[in-house]
């Protein structure tokens, strides 16, 4: 299968207004560094989850690859179309091919709209359809989400959060959109509620034949969603592969720590094995020179802070960031 | 019809409401209401005291100015003038003030230091004096006024949409229209709009006193509303030289904007009761 979206070196720093003294004095303007030449690869039809920490870039990289923040550097193909370079007439007709669901319902309805205008007017930018039309497949949108058609007249705080996301849902993917990036759309839910969701976007993506960006910091939601898997830290990818893989036997120190940060039932033998996770997150202002987690490893030796390490390939699937594992024949 | 019986939760305020619309009334009937010409001069009649005074005339019930004309009548015609001064700034400085702000508040950049710059210009000089200096160099007028005004008035609803845009423009269902493919114009209008506008409404019926008090400013300072229109600023200017031996010239006309701007202040205090989420469900 080819690559439906091919993320390339993909930077994105928000700059820093500094005031009026030390641009004065000539300091270099700073920036919060979300992302650090990111690169992936999406095919056709599979669902890539995307792990890491609050705060790592992961939303950063969803909005960038539909290009609600502008990336500062890099390259995003999708489809065969570069969108970093699309005028905005082209933009808006990629826009119909690429669609977001939000992790909040509550914050991404537009309270002062009725559930009809929020999903009418996504066809009715793009000219798709009107009237009797319009209505229709409106009705037929909601009732594929598991609501009824006769909620269209109804306004967003009528509805319960795991309702609010089946709307969220049906927005976005009235459109027809080949391609949805999912952000956390089932954190801000009721852990009973979840699932219903995760089985909603399940059905919907082998219906429609959709693929999926899904974010999450919820290591047991990507495991149950995702074919692949990337792994995320600080703004750079340190780790990624087939699920199942990556999740089995993490390779990186960092997917270990949030892999044996899981809890279990079944476990109890390995307990010595648990990797830890020591102190916060580093700022994204300032990162860390050399591998960007060598702050909190505990395998981090003299290369590690000096030499970024690259994302390598470990076979024909995986890849991994990482000085000392796997230990690789020398 | 919620939001309707939340508008006047106090008997004060729907008093204040009542003696609003009174004014309102009052004023689009003046010619009806008014016992006299409001311009009708009587020398027989200057500074005759009101009705229930030693030398008063019930038919003039609250007594001539010092040209004979009748204080009611004046008064009943006043309020056209400050009510049509009052509401028509609010309305240009809400329209010029929501779309600078909207512009401001969403698009940022040069068109937010532009805005921002011009506000903060703005509020640097005094409202009153900026508005005599406009004044001055325009001639007297209402039209003149008008414009005086809502120069400066158009500064107060700006910077309230602009900061309520600014947190507008991060909600998700903003980034939800743009990933959407809806242009900036469509989100301004269509997403930012319909939910800023609660506060917008508030500070304007506020602001309507307020101009109500800068209009009977410029009046009493001869640089407002021309003579022999009648206009309450000038009405208390007209009998300032007669304040000790005719009170009455200047104190009704007095009374009658202490009335109508304390009414509008408190009206419109339920109204941001009302519109206020805090005291929803």
């Amino acid at each position: 299968m080819t690559a439906l979206l091919e993320v390339t070196d993909l930077v994105k720093h928000y700059p820093i207004d500094q005031g009026l003294f030390p641009r004065l004095l000539g300091r270099p303007a700073g920036g919060v560094q979300a992302l650090n030449g990111v690169s992936l690869s999406i095919r056709a039809g599979e669902t890539l989850g995307l792990i890491g920490e609050s705060g790592c870039g992961k939303s950063t990289l969803g909005r960038a690859i539909l290009r609600l923040h502008e990336p500062t550097s890099g390259r995003i193909r999708f489809g065969g179309t570069d969108i970093v370079g699309l005028d905005a007439p082209g933009l808006k007709a990629m826009r119909r091919r690429m669609q977001i669901v939000f992790q909040n319902p509550y914050a991404s309805l537009n309270p002062r709209k009725s559930v009809g205008e929020i999903l009418a007017q996504p066809l009715r930018l793009h000219g798709l359809a009107k009237g009797g039309e319009l209505r229709a497949r409106v009705g037929a949108m909601l009732e594929s989400v598991g609501l009824r058609a006769e909620h269209a007249a109804r306004y967003p705080h009528q509805f319960s959060g795991g309702q609010r996301q089946r709307i969220a849902i049906a927005r976005a993917l009235i459109l027809n959109p080949e391609f949805v990036v999912c952000d956390e759309p089932v954190s801000a839910l009721d852990v009973s509620i979840q699932a219903q969701i995760i089985d909603l976007l399940d059905r919907l993506k082998r219906e429609l034949g959709l693929t999926y960006l899904f974010i999450s910091h919820d290591i047991a939601v990507i495991g149950h969603v995702s074919d692949r898997v990337a792994v995320m830290y600080l703004g750079q990818i340190v780790e990624s592969g087939p699920a199942r893989a990556v999740l089995r036997t993490p390779h990186h120190p960092y997917t270990r720590a949030l892999m044996s940060a899981v809890p279990r039932v079944d476990r109890g033998d390995d307990r010595a094995e648990r990797v830890r996770l020591t102190g916060d997150l580093p700022s994204p202002l300032n990162p860390p020179p050399g591998c960007r987690f060598h702050t909190r490893c505990a395998f981090a030796t003299e290369i590690c802070r000096t030499t970024p390490p690259a994302l390598l390939p470990l076979d024909d699937s995986r890849m991994v960031a990482c000085h000392h594992f796997p230990v690789r024949p020398a | 019809m919620r939001r309707l019986g939340n508008l006047l939760p106090g008997k004060l305020a729907k008093l204040a409401a009542a003696a609003v619309l009174a004014f309102v009334l009052m004023a689009a009937a003046a010619p009806l209401l008014a016992p006299h010409d409001p311009a009708a001069t009587d020398l027989f009649r200057r500074l005759q005291p009101p009705g229930w005074m030693a030398e008063g005339d019930w038919a003039y019930p609250l007594g001539c100015d010092a040209l004979g004309r009748d204080i009611l009548s004046r008064i009943i015609y006043g309020a056209r003038v400050s009510i049509f001064i009052g509401v028509v700034v609010v309305l240009i400085a809400t329209a010029i003030g929501i779309a600078a702000g909207l512009a401001a508040g969403y698009l940022r950049g040069w068109v937010d230091r532009v805005v921002s710059g011009l506000i903060d210009i703005l509020l640097g000089f005094p409202y009153l004096i900026f508005a005599v200096g406009l004044m001055a160099m325009m001639g007297p007028g209402v039209l003149n006024m008008v414009m005086a005004l809502a120069y400066k008035e158009w500064v107060v609803p700006a910077r309230v949409v602009r900061g309520e845009t600014l947190a507008a423009r991060e909600t998700e269902y903003v980034e939800a229209a743009r990933a959407m493919g809806a242009s900036s114009t469509y989100i301004m209008a269509r997403e930012v709009l319909p939910n800023i506008l609660s506060p917008v409404i508030v500070v304007a019926s506020v602001r309507i006193a307020q101009v109500i008090i800068l209009e009977a400013s410029l009046s009493f300072l001869g640089l407002g509303v021309q003579p022999p229109t009648a206009s309450w600023g000038s009405m208390v200017a007209d009998g300032r030289g007669y304040i000790l031996d005719a009170w009455w010239v200047s104190t009704f006309p007095g009374l009658a904007i202490l009335l109508l701007v304390l009414s509008i202040n408190v009206a419109s205090q339920a109204v941001r009761d009302a519109m206020d989420p805090r005291f929803h469900d």
